[in-house]
């Protein structure tokens, strides 16, 4: 399945943020991961061909510095996967992602160590991503040792707490020596994120930061990464199914189905002016807040088809309520609608 | 006289070693035949322990007082004994997480009808078709019943679930966050299914969530609950359109909204501990407009307008919040 491994590929033809002249801080390109399915003796004995899981099929997207950029889609579309592929945690079937210039895409783990520094991530549930044996400083302090940054002790509880307060755990030094299970869900991922930012990274991946905890701290949580991403200049990949939040918070949305980003723009056009069908369709399933806008959700039937036996043509329209015989055929690419009220604003749809 | 009510319930936990955690602390509320009631608050706010009180399902470190009256009688007055009596038959529930309790090694149709024998409403043959209508019911082909749980999708599974508490034909439902771990897409397919339920069967609902958007859209009325008591009640559209207790109007303004363009607020601090006891109003640390007598006078849920409560001093004022 890594037949495609091309070195060099055409740039897409439009992408957004791509305006500056300068090397993108993150360009993913062609990217494909596929899982084998294990198969039983019986299978392998009879020489049944290998099944593959199609968890991410060929997308394609740049990041600037500075930018907030959300992935959004409903579990099993692969945002997971590209999140962990770009990580290093799982090897890429084919594609490029380029991290400053840099091809990482299944760079081996002696090679990817030094540039993980410029790559952190913030898992979605920081009741399992602290180290419950941990003090806040040594889940802070234990990066710094793995990448060698601080000369002394001191030095490195400085950093751990100038990373603390600009986390919003004010005064430090009242939480250093808590663990995490004297804190609350909202302190916890704030010490995640002072953990990440203590190597000073480049890249923020952030998988669900907010969706474990409590209505009522989530937004100081975001407001947290939207300050860091603008006076750090650093890029966060948001990956998120709310896209509500998506929709205040990030610069750009890009919705996946099937291993495939189907629409991708600024996030106000993604969400005001949505051209795929998928994506009307999880717009119009989103609750809102006030019970007067009580609208007719579009509710599509069935859940998303397993990514083993992706469908022929365009691989929505098994469910896509306005698909045409065309669309058993062809499978579309990304493009310009013609509704497009942005030239950054692309989906894959063959009606529009 | 309405269906259900609630009143002056509290529940106190006596967990070992530890200080005693008064849980709900004097909740009173009411139910229609065929209403669809949303029980809103954040983690640890006492909602899921008040369902499970009108159940009798608390564990056996908990102590129950008040009323709970169901077509005037008062199901708890017997304790566990006369609870049993009313629970699957008069109130179901949908669990949270019910739809990963299934048995793994059972058919689904066989855990719909287990209960129906025991509880002496079907058996054999006669069960295994009620669990097939049952299924179809919910949005399942009845055949589905020869499959095991691991052969559904989550959706199918909280549908299954679903299916399972309507076995005994109850007259309220209650589900606790029974979308949480569900898609958006499969969100909307369950609430869908929770609303037409209500319609078609004159179901009442009780509806617990954090999920503000959730109750907006499947409740007319609803409750929102902080440190164990109700600080607001009233219709959803009230609720949002002009609350009267600040955690209602913070809540919502820390709830994004698709298309809306205020600013996302956080609410500092976090709810009291519930082991001790504090005089005041127990929002006011909280509170963006605290009055001078908030920190000694506990504001009790009055009402504020023709079907409309909220516990707070801030009512009393001319112009209030």
């Amino acid at each position: 399945m890594s037949e495609s491994r091309e070195e060099v590929r055409p740039a897409p033809a439009v992408v957004a943020g791509a305006t500056a002249p300068e090397v993108p801080l993150l360009d993913v390109a062609d990217l494909t991961t596929y899982y084998q399915v294990r198969r039983p003796l019986t299978e392998r004995l009879t020489r049944t061909p290998q099944a593959w899981v199609h968890a991410v099929d060929g997308i394609s997207f740049r990041m600037a510095r500075g930018e907030m950029m959300a992935l959004v889609g409903e579990s099993g579309c692969g945002k997971t996967t590209t999140a962990q592929t770009i990580l290093g945690m799982v090897k890429p079937t084919s594609g490029a992602i380029r991290l400053n210039g840099t091809d990482i895409a299944g760079m081996d783990e002696r090679r990817l160590r030094p540039l993980r520094r410029t790559l952190q991530m913030i898992y979605q549930d920081p009741y399992e991503s602290l180290d419950p044996r941990f003090r806040v400083r040594e889940s802070v302090e234990e990066p710094m040792l793995v990448h060698g940054i601080g000369r002394s002790r001191a030095q490195r509880e400085t950093l751990a707490v100038e990373a603390l307060e600009r986390s919003g755990l004010a005064p430090a030094r009242l939480f250093l020596d808590r663990f995490p299970h004297e804190l609350s869900g909202g302190q916890r991922q704030r010490v995640a994120i002072a953990a990440a930012l203590v190597l000073g990274p480049d890249l923020l991946l952030a998988d669900e930061p907010v969706s474990m905890l409590d209505v009522s701290v989530r937004a100081g949580v975001l407001s947290l990464l939207d300050s860091l991403r603008r006076s750090d200049d650093m890029g966060i990949l948001m990956i998120t199914h709310d896209l509500s939040t998506a929709a205040r918070f990030a610069d750009r949305i890009a919705v996946m189905y099937l291993g495939r980003i189907v629409e991708h723009g600024p996030a106000a056009d993604v969400v005001r002016n949505p051209q795929h069908p998928y994506t009307k369709a999880l717009l119009s399933v989103v609750p809102k807040r006030d019970p007067r806008e009580r609208s007719t959700p579009q509710i599509l039937t069935g859940e998303t088809p397993n990514p083993v036996n992706v469908p022929a043509g365009c691989r929505f329209h098994p469910r896509c309520p306005v698909a045409e015989e065309r669309c058993k055929l062809e499978d579309p690419q990304l493009r310009l609608p013609a509704a497009a009220t942005s030239p950054s604003h692309q989906a894959a749809c063959l009606l529009i | 006289m309405s269906l259900l009510e609630v009143s002056g319930l509290h529940v106190w936990f006596e967990p070992p070693s530890a200080a005693e955690v008064h849980a709900v602390q004097g909740v009173d509320f009411a139910l229609d035949e065929g209403e669809r009631f949303g029980l809103v608050g954040e983690s640890g706010c006492g909602k899921t322990t008040t369902i499970l009180a009108l159940m009798g399902l608390l564990p056996p470190n908990s102590y129950v007082a008040g009323e709970v009256r169901l077509g005037g009688q008062n199901i708890l007055a017997g304790g566990e004994d006369s609870v049993r009596a009313y629970r699957w038959k008069d109130i179901a529930m949908v669990f949270q997480g019910a739809m990963n309790a299934l048995n793994p090694v059972k058919k689904v149709g066989w855990q719909i009808a287990e209960p129906m024998a025991f509880h002496g409403i079907a058996q054999g043959a006669a069960a295994r078709k009620r669990a097939g209508e049952l299924l179809e019911m919910v949005g399942i082909p009845a055949a589905s019943g020869e499959r095991y749980p691991h052969e559904f999708s989550g959706g199918m599974r909280q549908r299954a679930a679903i299916a399972m508490a309507l076995a005994c034909e109850p007259k309220i439902l209650l589900a606790d966050e029974p979308t949480t771990a569900l898609d958006v897409m499969v969100q909307a397919q369950i609430l869908e299914l929770l609303t037409r339920l209500c319609a078609d069967l004159g179901l009442a609902l009780i509806l617990v969530t954090h999920d503000l958007p959730v109750v907006a859209q499947v409740c007319e009325r609803a409750a929102v609950m902080y440190a164990g008591e109700i600080v607001e009640a009233g219709a959803t559209e009230a609720l949002y359109h002009s609350p009267r207790h600040p955690y209602t109007r913070l809540l919502f303004a820390a709830t994004p909204d698709l298309y809306g363009r205020d600013a996302m607020i956080s609410i500092p601090g976090a709810p009291p501990r519930l082991d001790t006891t504090a005089a005041g109003c127990p929002f006011r640390p909280r509170c963006d407009v605290p009055l001078a007598r908030c920190a000694d006078d506990h504001p009790e849920l009055r009402l504020v307008e023709p079907g409309h409560q909220a516990a707070c001093h801030r009512n009393e004022l001319v112009g209030a919040l």
